[in-house]
């Protein structure tokens, strides 16, 4: 077991466990929290694969953005939602479903003999990154500053108070 | 070097918790949190196998981007939506919004 390894299960065991702070306990400001953490260490994880540029993007679009973005939805709705139930009437069969899927996609990934190839990255990985973003991929990038605009002015239309005419 | 099925394993694990979240809560910010989990647990996948199966083309990367830019707008959307919906009906439980429920 190298230090990597061991570096990668404390991460993986971090991001679990922050990740089931989500989606479990009544108190929707610490799952919000919890988000944050997992955030953090799914980062991480960029990191031990080598993708510097991702890792940064992560914190600064989840941990900066939209983390903070629920943070304030939560105080601004929070109200009646502290004392009650978290869940709905079929959470356990949500659970059984979500645990069946997590076996199923364990199982295939034991199982399927991955076809690896251990190379190096070449070049600057950032450089080469931004010219395949701006050459190969120009149209989808675009496309996706096109959707961000839509996404800003619609968040805008549909949020802001409206005043009776 | 780590093997490719421990992070494929994990992805799988957040997969499944957002999946639980995303379902099973009542809270609409909840299930938007696990929605944004599971995004996670995809690009986790998405950029192990560029790292491991085609380092040298950068279209795993390139894709966990769109996929972090199609979440920043979902999060910005849906939360104008609960806001909106907060502001009318005085709740974000899911299950009270049911005006469009047949």
């Amino acid at each position: 077991m190298t230090l990597l390894q061991i570096a990668f299960l404390i991460i993986s065991a971090v991001t679990i466990l922050a990740a089931l702070g989500v989606v479990v306990g009544r108190n929707i400001l610490r799952n919000a929290l919890a988000l944050i953490l997992a955030f953090l260490g799914v980062a991480a994880l960029y990191l031990l694969l080598e993708a510097t540029f991702l890792a940064a993007v992560q914190v600064l679009i989840y941990v900066g953005a939209i983390a903070v973005l629920i943070l304030f939805a939560i105080m601004l709705t929070e109200r009646l939602m502290k004392q009650e139930r978290a869940t709905n009437e079929q959470w356990w069969v949500v659970l059984v479903a979500s645990a069946l899927l997590a076996a199923i996609l364990i199982f295939l990934v034991g199982a399927v003999e991955w076809q690896v190839t251990p190379t190096e990255i070449g070049g600057d990985p950032i450089a080469n990154l931004g010219r395949a973003l701006l050459t190969t991929y120009v149209l989808p990038f675009e496309v996706a500053s096109l959707l961000l605009l839509m996404a800003l002015v619609g968040a805008i239309i549909i949020a802001r108070e409206r005043e009776e005419a | 070097m780590i093997p490719l099925s421990w992070y494929l394993t994990v992805a799988a694990i957040l997969f499944s918790l957002g999946l639980y979240g995303a379902l099973a809560r009542r809270n609409a910010i909840a299930i938007l949190m696990g929605i944004e989990l599971m995004l996670n647990a995809v690009n986790i996948n998405l950029v192990a196998f560029w790292r491991y199966i085609t380092p040298q083309e950068f279209i795993g990367q390139v894709f966990a981007i769109f996929v972090i830019t199609v979440a920043a707008a979902e999060a910005a959307i849906g939360l104008a939506l609960i806001l909106a919906i907060y502001r009318h009906r005085q709740t974000i439980n899911v299950e009270e919004i049911d005006l469009m429920k047949w």
